[in-house]
């Protein structure tokens, strides 16, 4: 039997399977890392968010009668990067209700990958910071330096929960901040490998780089919306951070809260981001500039998350405004 | 290859009307005889490509169009090969030598199949100043520009003259692309060689690119010219050949012969032996397999043509026609035939369009029902050369798509 199909009769090896897949194992060293900063119930929360964003996946897909797709690796995706934004101490079964926000409503009922508008992964969090406000803001784990990954399991959050860097510098400025994680060379040093409070999957700078990196590498993003959230972020801080103008921290401000993870892993969602360089480059340089007011005005002490939410509605204005040149249209258009 | 026992050439092989036969059950013909000919419009003539009787006059499998009327010869073993004596064809006028190039039955053998002798007669108010000449083998597989560059260089500069003294210009470029530097060479020394006695022809060799063949394509790499959407070359006052086209309309004026031969790449991982090969018009794609020691046990599809625009044929049976450039014999590890998803927005396709159109979105409106609406994608401006599809990690058939909305849209 022969095959008989329109043409192209080759396609290049990549799939969507293989890309999602890959984005996984980039996800997986920061995760492997919280087991011993945070202790082994990262693991748990962050098993506990996957296994039911792929459940809610399945049921979604089914429900809506449309091709069961958990195998394509994105659901994992959503469930592991809801996780990594989400603090090491809450209860375990807060995911859930997350995830079933994230993919049933923020993905399906928009119409599936593809047509989602909000990044599936960030709703689930925002969702979860207006139910839950007390445990997403406050259960926080100082990191744990002997390497005893049990310490954690079974106490009450209260008994040991501490407060995050950008929490600390927003009420009670940078000296408080060296008294409490060490001088400034200690606190970039630390703070660029992962030993300091904030959410599961965001706090290891080094191996989120390596892990966007090898996805720029692979060319499964370009390096233009990370590096203009980066950039973003650096020069509003650098402006506006300090006691006067031009006297902010942007090392700092990269080093803490979630702006790596969200330059390298959520702002590049296929899906919430625009394709044309140009663009790109407006929606990283946005999402930079709306972090650090977040940040430096808003209510709470960090903004990625919302910052991308905020920006990810304007994408098709963007792919609008910005699209491919044309190799030559008819005369007259 | 050697000759087949039989051959059935198809009446209509190209662009244009059918021919009608000129022949009848039973005639005795001679290789190069013309045996079908278009009374009016649009087309070119068919010739015997072996010596031997008419056979039956009769339906055949065609590549495109399922079934097509044909001329089935019946070779005689016997007969000795034609010979085709050269001779000068300087002293020829422009109408002398378009008669020649007619009535061989050239065609744009790069792969539309265009009657020659329609496109080297310009409309009046078109002010051709170069002539095109496409090295740049059109697709991947595929490399009989190459070989017949290798082999016949001063023929395709001959065939070059003969167009320009036909189209009354002198400037002549040839684009070749750079990962073929013994082309590039062998065509820079028949120029050396050359009289080109005040024809000025130059040989460039160009980026590699799928698809740096395509005639936009090739016309903007070499001349900086951008022939508009719903254009045509000579607009920009250009006119393409392929470098088979320039050795074919050689033959057909320095030696009157007629084009009843062609170089076919086979290739893939479905056939035991690849090869270029030069067969006769009319051969079937099974006499070819059978040369070539058989298929391989998996082969799951048959292309003529390239892997990128070729057509997936479902029979053996169909005979090599003048277009025919390739005969891809493709495995199922060569072609990929997982099942499409829904377009995940990566944008590739945008990266990898050469018209700089939107296939993602012309994709997505023809499955929400809504062909109708997709020029603003510049959907006419596609060629369809395959590169969205090719890049899909969602395994979209965006071609299948984009030729849908074109039946479609409005222009």
């Amino acid at each position: 039997m022969l095959t008989v199909s329109v043409s192209p009769h080759i396609k290049s090896g990549e799939s969507v399977e293989k890309i999602m897949w890959t984005v996984v194992a980039c996800l997986l060293p920061p995760l492997i890392l919280s087991i011993f900063i945070f202790g082994f119930q990262t693991l748990i929360v962050t098993a506990v968010s996957v296994g039911s964003s792929v459940a809610a996946e399945a049921i979604s897909q089914r429900l809506l009668h449309r091709p069961i797709t958990i195998k394509d690796g994105s659901a994992v995706i959503t469930g592991l990067l809801m996780a990594y934004v989400i603090p090491p101490g809450v209860p375990w079964w807060i995911p859930i209700l997350g995830a079933v926000m994230a993919i049933y409503v923020a993905k399906h009922l928009l119409g599936g990958i593809g047509f989602n508008i909000f990044n599936p992964a960030l709703i689930g969090r925002a969702f979860l910071m207006a139910t839950f406000p007390v445990a997403m803001t406050s259960a926080w784990l100082p990191p744990i330096r002997d390497a005893a990954v049990f310490k954690y399991m079974g106490s009450g959050i209260d008994a040991v929960s501490t407060a995050t860097p950008l929490y600390v510098l927003k009420h009670y400025g940078a000296s408080v901040l060296i008294e409490k994680f060490g001088s400034m060379s200690t606190i970039y040093g630390d703070f660029f490998v992962g030993w300091r409070p904030g959410c599961i999957g965001e706090t290891s700078a080094l191996l989120l780089l390596i892990g966007g990196l090898f996805l720029i590498y692979k060319k499964y993003i370009t390096w233009h919306i990370p590096l203009s959230v980066v950039a973003s972020v650096a020069f509003f801080t650098w402006v506006f951070g300090g006691e006067r103008l031009f006297m902010g921290d942007p090392l700092l401000a990269v080093l803490s809260g979630g702006v790596l993870l969200g330059a390298f892993f959520m702002a590049t969602d296929y899906v919430t981001s625009p394709s044309q360089v140009p663009a790109k480059l407006i929606f990283g340089a946005g999402i930079g500039a709306l972090t650090v007011l977040i940040r430096l005005k808003g209510g709470y002490p960090e903004g990625v998350c919302y910052a991308i939410l905020l920006m990810n509605p304007l994408v098709p204005a963007l792919e609008g405004w910005f699209r491919p040149k044309r190799f030559a249209p008819p005369k007259g258009v | 290859m050697p000759v087949p026992e039989e051959v059935e050439i198809l009446l209509h092989q190209h662009f244009g009307a059918p021919c009608q036969p000129l022949v009848n059950k039973k005639d005795a013909v001679n290789e190069g005889d013309r045996i079908g000919d278009v009374e009016k419009g649009l087309g070119a003539a068919v010739h015997a490509s072996v010596t031997g009787n008419v056979k039956a006059i009769g339906q055949s499998a065609h590549p495109v169009s399922v079934k097509a009327p044909s001329v089935i010869i019946q070779t005689d073993p016997e007969a000795p090969p034609r010979e085709w004596p050269a001779s000068d064809w300087q002293g020829l006028s422009r109408e002398d030598l378009l008669g020649r190039v007619k009535n061989a039955g050239i065609v744009g053998i790069g792969g539309a199949g265009f009657p020659t002798h329609v496109k080297l007669s310009p409309p009046p108010n078109a002010k051709v100043d170069t002539l095109v000449l496409n090295g740049a083998e059109c697709e991947p597989y595929l490399t009989t520009d190459h070989r017949l560059m290798l082999e016949h260089p001063e023929k395709i500069i001959e065939g070059a003259k003969i167009l320009l003294t036909i189209l009354g210009i002198k400037e002549c470029r040839i684009g070749i692309e750079a990962n073929k530097p013994d082309a590039v060479e062998a065509m820079k020394s028949a120029c050396a060689s050359a009289s080109l006695n005040g024809f000025r022809v130059s040989v460039s060799a160009l980026k590699v690119k799928y698809p740096q063949g395509s005639e936009k394509q090739l016309i903007q790499s070499l001349t900086g010219r951008r022939v508009p959407g719903f254009g045509l070359p000579f607009d920009v006052g250009v006119i393409v050949q392929n470098v088979g086209t320039a050795k074919a309309i050689y033959d057909a004026v320095a030696l009157q012969r007629p084009l009843y031969e062609k170089i076919v790449t086979v290739s893939g991982r479905g056939i035991a032996r690849p090869a270029n090969l030069l067969v006769r018009v009319g051969t079937r794609i099974s006499d070819i397999v059978s040369f070539l020691g058989g298929t391989t046990p998996g082969l799951a599809k048959v292309v003529l043509g390239g892997p990128m625009m070729g057509f997936a044929v479902s029979s053996l049976d169909i005979p090599v026609t003048k277009t025919t450039s390739g005969i891809l014999f493709l495995s199922e590890e060569e072609i990929d035939a997982r099942p499409y998803s829904q377009c995940i927005r990566c944008g590739w396709c945008l990266e990898a369009c050469p018209m700089g159109l939107l296939p993602n979105e012309i994709g997505i409106y023809v499955e929400a029902g809504r062909p109708g609406d997709t020029s603003q994608f510049g959907v006419f401006e596609c060629f369809e050369c395959g590169c969205c599809a090719f890049v899909c990690p969602a395994k979209r058939p965006l071609v299948q798509f984009i030729r849908l909305a074109k039946m479609k849209a409005k222009k």
